[in-house]
């Protein structure tokens, strides 16, 4: 799915302008239109699996349950990596509207790091979850949470090869109008995975252990 | 496992002469094609003009090309179960035995839904909707050539599992527990869950784009409710595809967790729930019928005001009402299972919403029926096909307001009933909107116009062969014969049976008419041209253009006052201005980016059918890589000159002029 973000960034200005002047709006203005449009469409596949999660996350099949496996100390400093990378993302943006390049590759880098050591948590409570037998094969429960997390996660890895390609593009080409509209889109991208997180932790994790 | 997965030579349907007998046709066919494209020297042509092209009328055209292709798959399909149905009574076991004639009802539901009626639709509204807002492409050209390629990339999926392997005997939805694992352990239902994922993932970049081109790329002047009728109804209809296609990708991605990870979504163990598959599906399936059948309506109404040179009567309600349906769609899912056991007032309330749906829908209708009122109606095959639908999909809308009561559901919705009843609304709805459409912009996108005997003959051996085909099936639904079934011994069904089928051969009739239509109208090609661009006096701004449209569609961009733009620029005497100086264009260039990248996916959905792993991994990152190789060419837009601007555009308004003298 992931591949289409780039795309809507990657297609350029054309038929923006004809003999009207300035009145249609330039052409970065609809890419990153149609990128919200397109994460409004992601945030509907992820309603999809939250409300899959929300039905079977009763179904424990005689396996654990959420309060059984959930380590909230855990999953908070996971949070606050994630929560503290938006930030950082903010602060890249900001240097890309100065035009300060170095400062851009700095936040991105900072914020890449973040990401990775979220993904890299994530990664090891599943598999910590799988070498105790608590695989997504053990009940419907588990499946749904594996799916939504994963899924979660994917987005998370896809926004991390991403953001690789735009430090690379960065390094090369600078700022210019269409690298600064491809950094606001995985911007968009990237605020909006902290929000699903945000949904994922109060929904799975807080509720769950309740 | 092998180095293939469980691909081996055992896949080829070797045993089955029916399949064989296909094949071997499609084989022939298929070589002749490319004997006669080698022989007149078209395959460049094909790779740079067509295949490559980010032009929204070529890719309309690709689309339609598809979707007649795939209409004469599905058809086949249905063919093959009516004989078999025909024969198959008193004992008889027909000619197709049960676990293939399980594969063509499943694939049949598979191809008219998603390969034959969407890239119909999907053509028509790239054909039309950005000429109609007077707009020079859509918002993201590239990515339209990519949505093409993931359609067809789907479409070769579902075609290959007939020659290798085998397709889904789960019926079209694919319902759990019968389509997991244990119970269809081969790869039909891999290649039922890989077709639908890639052109799927096409349909929701095609309503991503089309919303964004509607919103952000429509001619100075016009407001929303200036918008054609149609470009409206395909709006709601982008809304409802960006709403509901990723319900679609999100439960085939459960399934396919289920079949390929062990995961426990919808299975009979491990606290699975098949009735949310089932759900989740619905709350897809429904939206997805309006999304199939709002730009038919569009259609009519453009046709019924043009052929009675009459404006739509009541354009804004017309809008709402479309918007109505479109927002209700959502709230209707639970009626396709009633019987679910969700309690009376669960389904109560679903009963009554689906009931409510008549309202916007009548509206509808009552607004053809007033702009036909006092007009002068030309009977051609557009509007043809619109009085037979008018006609038709009010006994579909009827026998639907039926169904929508539980209690009588619960005794009709597994038989034949409900059979005629959603053909009864699709075919009679959707496809004859198309079909209108087909007849109607046929000219415009391809410079020459359609033989109006063959098609009106066409036409009425359609309604008359719906009548025949599925008029029975009302009466075997209440008889009590369930769907599905590969043989029958009552012998009360025989007769219905026997009709049915012959219905469906007239119906066959009109299709082949529309191809000998086709081929008519291209041999004739120069008698029939069509040289102002304008052939019924219409109303909307495509009709401004050349047949075919010039490929920057609009020399100019026009300024639009009112809802019937064209109309008011022929009455103050606006159409056809020479432009003393034209400014340059800026146009985006062909790229083969969207074949590659969908040809990667495409390779990568074979693979995982077969569980060819590596291939699989291959795929992707081929995909990936010409991806990111796209988003860092910069060659990828070019100016149209003045010069030439102006040279294509004293050549129509030559041809206008010479036409009006």
């Amino acid at each position: 799915m992931n591949t289409m973000n780039t795309a809507i960034a990657g297609v350029p200005p054309h038929m923006a302008q004809g003999d009207h002047g300035d009145e249609h709006p330039d052409s970065s203005n609809i890419t990153t239109f149609g990128f919200w449009i397109y994460l409004m469409t992601d945030c509907l596949l992820f309603a999809s699996v939250f409300a899959t999660y929300a039905v079977l996350f009763m179904n424990t099949a005689g396996g654990p349950s959420g309060p059984d496996i959930f380590e909230l100390p855990y999953v908070a400093v996971e949070t606050a990596t994630l929560l503290v990378s938006s930030i950082t993302y903010g602060f890249a943006m900001i240097a890309a509207h100065q035009q300060k390049r170095s400062q851009v590759l700095g936040w991105l880098m900072v914020t890449f790091a973040l990401g990775a050591i979220f993904i890299a948590m994530e990664v090891n409570e599943f598999h910590h979850l799988i070498s105790e037998g608590y695989g997504p094969s053990r009940s419907a429960f588990l499946s749904s949470f594996f799916a939504l997390v994963g899924m979660r996660g994917l987005h998370v890895t896809a926004g991390l090869v991403w953001m690789v390609v735009l430090l690379l593009e960065v390094t090369k080409k600078g700022l210019p109008k269409r690298t600064v509209t491809r950094l606001s889109c995985l911007s968009l991208f990237w605020h909006f995975l902290d929000v699903v997180w945000v949904c994922v932790f109060s929904v799975v994790y807080l509720l769950g252990v309740l | 496992m092998s180095i293939l997965g469980k691909l081996s030579w055992d896949a080829i349907p070797y045993h089955e002469p029916i399949v064989m007998g296909t094949l071997l046709m499609v084989a022939v066919v298929g070589i002749a094609i490319a004997v006669a494209v080698t022989r007149y020297r078209k395959w460049g042509v094909l790779w740079r003009d067509w295949f490559t092209s980010v032009d929204h009328k070529r890719l309309g055209v690709m689309y339609i090309v598809l979707a007649l292709v795939m209409l004469v798959r599905g058809f086949s399909d249905a063919i093959m179960m009516r004989t078999q149905l025909a024969l198959a009574t008193g004992g008889a076991e027909g000619y197709l035995p049960p676990e293939h004639y399980d594969q063509i009802f499943s694939a049949h539901g598979v191809i008219m839904i998603i390969f034959m009626a969407m890239p119909f639709m999907i053509g028509l509204m790239n054909i039309v909707l950005p000429l109609q807002i007077g707009a020079r492409d859509v918002a993201f050209p590239f990515l339209n050539n990519l949505s093409f390629w993931l359609t067809a990339g789907g479409a070769v999926l579902i075609n290959l599992s007939l020659a290798v392997g085998e397709f889904a005997r789960t019926g079209w939805m694919a319902y759990p527990p019968l389509s997991e694992l244990t119970f269809s352990p081969g790869v039909g239902v891999d290649y039922y869950i890989w077709a639908l994922q890639i052109s799927g993932i096409g349909t929701l970049l095609t309503g991503v784009n089309f919303l964004v081109t509607v919103i952000k790329m429509r001619t100075p002047g016009m407001k929303l409710m200036q918008m054609p009728i149609f470009t409206w109804t395909c709006t709601w209809a982008n809304i409802l595809i960006v709403a509901s296609f990723p319900i679609l990708t999100g439960v085939l991605g459960l399934l396919t967790l289920d079949r390929y990870l062990d995961f426990h979504f919808f299975t009979n163990d491990g606290g699975g729930n098949a009735m949310m598959y089932i759900n989740l599906f619905w709350a897809w399936g429904h939206p997805e019928v309006y999304i199939l059948i709002l730009p038919a309506f569009g259609i009519f109404s453009e046709v019924i005001s043009t052929f009675t040179a009459k404006r739509l009567f009541g354009y804004t309600s017309m809008v709402w009402a479309s918007g109505a349906i479109a927002v209700l769609g959502f709230m209707v899912w639970l009626h396709h299972f009633f019987t679910m056991g969700s309690g009376a007032n669960v389904n109560a309330f679903f009963g009554v919403m689906t009931m409510v749906i008549a309202v916007p829908t009548g509206v509808k209708l009552f607004n053809w029926l007033f702009t036909m009122y006092r007009g002068r109606l030309q009977i051609t095959v557009p509007v043809l096909w619109t009085l037979g639908f008018m006609v038709t999909f009010t006994i579909g809308g009827m026998t639907g307001v039926l169904l929508a009561v539980p209690g009588a559901d619960f005794v009709l919705h597994n038989s034949l009933f409900l059979i005629a009843h959603f053909h009864n609304t699709i075919i009679g709805g959707a496809v004859f909107g198309y079909l209108a459409g087909f007849s109607f912009w046929f000219s415009k996108s391809m410079g020459f116009h359609l033989n109006e005997r063959l098609g009106k003959a066409s036409f009425w051996c359609w309604q008359v062969g719906f009548y025949v085909a599925f008029m029975p099936l009302y009466v075997l639904g209440f008889l009590g014969m369930t769907r599905r079934l590969n043989h029958t011994d009552n012998p009360d069904w025989n007769l219905w049976l026997y009709i049915a089928c012959a219905g469906a051969f007239i119906i066959m009739i009109g299709i082949v008419l529309q191809f000998v239509q086709l081929y008519v109208a291209f041999r004739d090609r120069e008698k029939n041209r069509d040289t102002t661009g304008d052939p019924w006096n219409g109303h909307t701004l495509e009709w401004s253009t050349a047949s075919p449209p010039q490929f920057y569609n609009f020399a100019r961009l026009p300024d639009v006052h009112d809802i019937d733009a064209f109309t008011e620029a022929k009455e103050q005497g606006l159409a056809y201005q020479q432009v003393a100086e034209y400014q340059p264009i800026h146009m985006p260039k062909n790229t083969t980016a969207g074949v590659l990248i969908a040809g990667s996916l495409t390779v990568f959905g074979f693979a995982a059918v077969w569980h060819i792993v590596w291939l699989a991994v291959v795929g992707l990152i081929a995909a990936f890589g010409f991806f990111i190789h796209r988003a860092y060419d910069d060659d990828v837009d070019y100016y149209v000159q003045p010069d030439q601007v102006a040279e294509i555009e004293s050549q129509h308004l030559a041809a206008v002029k010479e036409a009006a003298l």
